[in-house]
């Protein structure tokens, strides 16, 4: 195989006595749609803040394209291909859809350190912003202050403004939270587009969406990974179903 | 949209007369208009500078008031040392007020919130206890300014219509900057910041830089503010630099509307008129002022600006 996209190494991070994340070692390959599930407390956000830069890891090494990107700041890994949604949805809420997802391209597209000309009159980034939006379905919304949008709508939005960076790879930290049976089956098929242009983190509690995307799937309990593999491969796993039969039944009912 | 008229209507009024004021004072024969005016187009440019990083940056510096001090000695410890082109006094002038803004805004910007407050406010003091300490240029007792910018003929700044015409199109000159550098590309990261700091980290734009760049040109543009202030009262003092000066900036800034392009414009005119007006009365004049900006800020959110659009939509 060739080198991975993405490489992390015994990553550990502590929170005082807790290790919250454990010599997680995983590789993501070109192209490949990643899931990493685990349950509540298992420190999936954790694992995602050390692999987008808001968290530096205690030991351990993470590289983008065989690039050791461990101590890069948020925005240095971002101009290296690496985009993210939050969880928890964070976007400028009183900036329009469209300006929310220029600014994504727009930080990709030169210096910003220009002081005169408008840049709402840009023709370039007003493209790739309207693209990006198009892309999620939600064109039509473009001239609406954000804090106007529904939640299923701001979620989408993330998404646009994670692809106007144009990345290598997407980090999605639970994209369907908070989203409707509908929305999340339309959040589903989106994914499952978006994933033939670009390779994809995704962490999810969705198990059947998980399980219907993803290539291959790391299982996070306690901040250690307990199995690693394909969609089937996770599903017969008794670690597995041991770790979730505990608290929640989803592996076995849905698989 | 009627909103949006009302707003228009009254800017463009306030415009229309600030630019027709020194026909009104001639014709009237009223001179201390003029002299009230050209200290309330001076600070107005002052709120104006305030407003880039407050309203829009959303940097709430509580120590403007150092480059009022800063841009106006200046020019009075230049004309004091003999030298008297407004062509030196003005560059350096600016210059001076940059460099106490990149260095300021390097060591404040590390923090936020409450503590961004605190600390740009114990630089203003700091440099209002230098001035302070300054024997040589008065100390305590400030600088008397004898000479005016002198701009080898070009424009003679002991006229009183030229003067206000200088200062007034200082004004318009710095609001049009604004304007251009809020909706460039530049203007609408440091937005983005205000709005949402992570999110602008994630998409790839290093937060600092760019709102450090935004500190350096408000702290300019106030410092050129100083340098007109010197020259309007042919004087200047620490006291310019107190914090109560920064506060009055800010009050402008809020009572006119932040974040708007003529919002600071408007506060420095109503408020300065208020406090000239109530002063008159009576000299408990703060107690009627204090109450009134409260009753604007807890009712009128987004100032006066905000309470015409508003009023506009009914």
């Amino acid at each position: 195989m060739a080198e991975p996209l993405l490489r992390v190494e015994k990553l550990v991070r502590r929170f005082g006595g807790i290790v919250a994340t454990d010599h997680v070692s995983l590789d993501v390959a070109s192209g490949e749609l990643h899931a990493i599930i685990g349950p509540n407390g298992a420190g999936k956000t954790t694992l995602i803040s050390q692999l987008t830069g808001h968290l530096a890891p205690h030991a351990g090494s993470v590289s983008l394209g065989g690039r050791d990107i461990t101590y890069l700041p948020a925005y240095r890994r971002c101009a290296l291909g690496l985009a993210r949604s939050f969880q928890i949805t964070s976007l400028l809420l009183d900036f329009t859809a469209a300006d929310n997802v220029a600014l994504a391209a727009q930080a990709h597209a030169g210096t910003s350190f220009r002081f005169f000309a408008n840049a709402r009159k840009e023709k370039g980034l007003r493209a790739a912003a309207h693209a990006a939006l198009d892309r999620v379905g939600l064109a039509h919304r473009a001239d609406v202050l954000v804090s106007k949008l529904s939640h299923g709508e701001r979620r989408q939005i993330e998404l646009a403004v994670a692809l106007a960076s144009k990345p290598k790879l997407l980090l999605l930290d639970e994209p369907m939270a908070g989203l409707g049976v509908t929305e999340s089956q339309g959040m589903v098929k989106l994914l499952q587009e978006l994933r033939k242009e670009v390779s994809i983190v995704l962490v999810e509690h969705d198990m059947p969406a998980v399980f219907a995307l993803a290539d291959r799937i790391s299982v996070l309990v306690y901040g250690r990974v307990i199995a690693s593999g394909n969609p089937d491969a996770i599903r017969a796993n008794e670690d597995v179903k041991r770790a979730y039969l505990g608290d929640q039944h989803v592996v076995t009912h849905h698989g | 949209m009627k909103g949006l008229s009302v707003s228009k209507a009254v800017t463009a009024l306030m415009l229309a007369g600030l630019v027709l004021l020194p026909l009104y004072s001639y014709l009237s024969g009223n001179v201390f208009i003029l002299t009230l005016f050209t200290r309330i187009v001076i600070l107005a440019l002052a709120a104006a500078s305030l407003n880039l990083i407050m309203g829009f940056g959303g940097m709430m510096s509580f120590g403007h008031a150092a480059y009022l001090g800063i841009g106006g000695y200046a020019v009075g410890m230049l004309a004091q040392e003999g030298v008297g082109s407004g062509f030196i006094q003005f560059p350096v002038a600016l210059a001076a007020s940059a460099i106490y803004a990149l260095v300021i805004g390097a060591l404040s910007l590390r923090t936020r919130g409450v503590y961004f407050i605190m600390i740009t406010l114990a630089f203003a003091q700091m440099a209002y206890y230098v001035a302070s300490g300054l024997a040589r240029y008065g100390g305590d007792d400030g600088l008397t300014v004898y000479k005016r910018s002198d701009f080898s003929g070009l424009i003679n700044l002991s006229n009183r219509t030229q003067f206000y015409y200088l200062c007034l199109a200082c004004l318009f000159g710095v609001i049009f900057l604004i304007w251009r550098i809020v909706n460039s590309r530049f203007g609408l990261v440091v937005q983005g910041l205000r709005s949402n700091e992570q999110r602008m980290q994630a998409i790839g734009f290093p937060a600092k830089r760019y709102q450090l760049v935004c500190f350096v040109i408000s702290g300019t543009m106030c410092g050129l503010a100083g340098a007109l202030l010197a020259n309007n009262t042919d004087f200047v003092s620490p006291a310019v630099m107190y914090w109560t000066r920064s506060g009055d900036l800010m009050v402008m800034v809020i009572l006119g509307g932040m974040g708007t392009l003529l919002g600071p414009v408007m506060g420095a005119v109503v408020y300065l008129l208020l406090e000239e007006f109530l002063s008159q009365i009576t000299e408990y004049w703060a107690l009627i002022m204090g109450p009134l900006l409260l009753l604007i800020v807890l009712f009128g959110r987004g100032g006066i600006m905000g309470l015409l659009g508003r009023a506009g939509r009914g």
